[in-house]
């Protein structure tokens, strides 16, 4: 395991220990000992057939490991769970990603994946909402949707013969302004019905990639006219970088409380990933309400005192859940 | 020069079929998708593998398969005299052939086509001598596959099997296991063996010098039984890494 790189003093590093030590007891009695590392051979039953999954392999009519992982078993079928390896993407994920390149018809976007995924023009809405083809104007125009290094969110669509192929076709997904991108480890986000949340007392959006790349921003009203606002306010900011009018400061003024909110967030989302504690909204606004309950400033909240804390928090958390 | 003493210890103090210490530590890099440092003795090595990513260079990207690419860097501070040697050095250039041919026999290639994975190995700590001649170069080369080896596994790429390497040399008549640096320098056979401890295979032997083969034999069956432990030790450092990683991660 990752050391945590933090500088714990005596009484700090016992309790941490005491803390791990108690989840893992928890997590012990929950699954028997099925972590395997390379090369070590799996117990299976061949009376009853069997299907070699992802991350395993046959040697001497044995089932042996390729990767270090969780052994997980569905009917006949036996695979490996790696936990740090890269995202493997799954179709409907969502995802959270960077542009990297604009080329005709496409945006490429890295999303952590071992390829570059592609977002076509044509698989994703327009920003005047009107269904229609693409033109070569359209092409033109397509630094004025993204540009290289923008964050956007998408959908994953498939895999195609050139690769994986994602889409926007909603409000919801798009460019990602005003906030911050954090990337975990994609093991620790897990698939769930939501992934984009509406932190309402924050004033805040927090989306969970499936990939590990985690968006805390501004909330911002998902509504067709707004987007359109957007739009020409970023024709606006565009044509004038110098002389923003003072309405323009206005719009894109984010007040301090929501940045200050937006801070604490991702360093609660830090503290956690470095713990390896699975990311979920619910750990995280527990993390967040912990931190300002006990008056934690933003910046100690990456230090080793609330990362103990946390440890312990999450140790009572999931014994709680467990007697339930 | 007496390299065994008549009790049949070495000049570290150690016994002739005796390792120097190993330690392995996972998750050293963070930017990194897997990272390692990997001690033996006094040779500190680390290791961080990126990928499996894109192919920056098209023309080098292969449709059946990943491409592996290694490069071996022995840090200035790594020995006594602070030279600065140019990079590409015929040495390091050798060595990172060595590791790269050593670790493409393990990794599943043909799992990951179109994609890279970079391996970086840096020596930290050198054993030895003062300058930083040929031998304290080779005498790294075991603790760089290890490290490669854990890097690889941290970063969850699919491998047929771990590799682990160990030297052994013959002086005074006997057989020795894990050479240090003073015995790497004396002039005798070296031997670097690196096997795949479950399929029971060999993916590196190097001898820098002549042996008879039944001596020969009985030098290799020791490097075999080093690499073995070595790996013994890895597999424990692995296992312990995944489970803390899966219980922290909960349910």
């Amino acid at each position: 395991m990752k050391d945590l790189q933090l500088s714990l003093n005596q009484t700090q590093k016992v309790r941490l220990q005491r803390a791990l030590e108690k989840l893992e007891s928890l997590a012990s009695r929950a699954n028997s000992n099925a972590s395997v590392t390379v090369a070590d051979s799996i117990p299976v039953n061949y009376e009853d057939g069997l299907l070699k999954g992802h991350g395993t392999s046959e040697v001497n009519g044995e089932v042996v490991a390729t990767v270090c992982g969780v052994v997980e078993r569905v009917n006949k079928l036996v695979y490996v769970r790696s936990l740090r390896a890269r995202y493997k993407p799954e179709v409907g994920d969502i995802i959270v990603g960077r542009v990297i390149e604009v080329a005709p018809k496409r945006w490429r976007v890295e999303i952590n994946y071992s390829h570059d995924a592609v977002l076509m023009l044509s698989s994703m809405n327009l920003p005047d909402g009107i269904q229609r083809r693409r033109t070569a104007l359209d092409e033109l125009n397509m630094r004025s949707i993204f540009e290289e290094n923008d964050v956007i969110c998408a959908e994953v669509r498939g895999f195609q013969h050139d690769g994986l192929h994602l889409q926007a076709r909603s409000q919801k997904y798009g460019k990602l302004g005003r906030g911050q991108l954090l990337t975990v480890p994609s093991y620790l986000v897990k698939r769930r019905k939501q992934h984009f949340h509406h932190l309402e007392n924050y004033g805040i959006d927090l989306i969970l990639g499936c990939n590990g790349f985690i968006w805390v921003g501004e909330h911002v009203e998902v509504t067709d006219d707004m987007l359109v606002d957007h739009k020409s306010q970023q024709h606006d900011t565009k044509a004038d970088k110098n002389s923003i009018s003072p309405e323009d400061q206005e719009k894109n003024y984010t007040t301090q409380q929501t940045r200050e909110n937006i801070c604490r967030t991702a360093n609660a989302i830090r503290a956690l990933s470095t713990l390896g504690f699975s990311i979920t909204v619910e750990v995280i606004m527990e993390t967040v309400d912990l931190s300002s309950s006990i008056n934690v400033a933003i910046h100690e909240m990456l230090g080793a005192e609330f990362c103990v804390l946390v440890a312990e928090k999450e140790a009572v958390r999931r014994s709680m859940t467990k007697k339930k | 020069m007496e390299y065994v003493s008549p009790e049949g210890l070495r000049l570290d103090g150690r016994r002739p079929m005796e390792m120097r210490q190993i330690r392995g530590e996972i998750g050293v890099v963070d930017k990194a998708d897997g990272s390692a440092v990997f001690e033996m003795g006094n040779t500190k090595v680390i290791a961080a593998v990126y990928g499996p990513r894109e192919v920056p260079n098209r023309s080098q990207q292969m449709n059946d398969r990943a491409l592996v690419r290694c490069e071996y860097t022995m840090a200035n501070f790594s020995t006594g005299d602070r030279m600065r040697k140019p990079k590409g050095d015929r040495r390091s250039t050798e060595i990172s052939l060595v590791i790269r041919q050593t670790m493409e026999a393990c990794i599943m290639t043909h799992l990951m086509p179109r994609t890279q994975i970079d391996i970086f190995v840096q020596v930290l700590q050198a054993d030895g001598g003062k300058s930083r001649c040929l031998i304290a170069a080779i005498g790294t080369r075991s603790a760089c596959i290890n490290a490669a080896t854990l890097a690889l596994s941290d970063a969850g790429i699919p491998m047929r099997d771990l590799v682990t390497s160990c030297s052994a040399g013959y002086l005074n008549s006997t057989p020795l296991l894990d050479l240090n640096y003073v015995e790497d320098s004396a002039g005798g056979a070296d031997v670097t063996l690196g096997i795949m401890p479950k399929l029971d295979k060999v993916t590196l032997l190097q001898m820098d010098a002549k042996l008879p083969l039944d001596i020969f034999e009985n030098v290799m069956q020791l490097a075999i039984e080093g690499c073995k432990a070595v790996a013994t030790y890895i597999r424990q450092v692995l296992l312990e890494n995944t489970k803390q990683l899966e219980y922290r991660r909960g349910t």
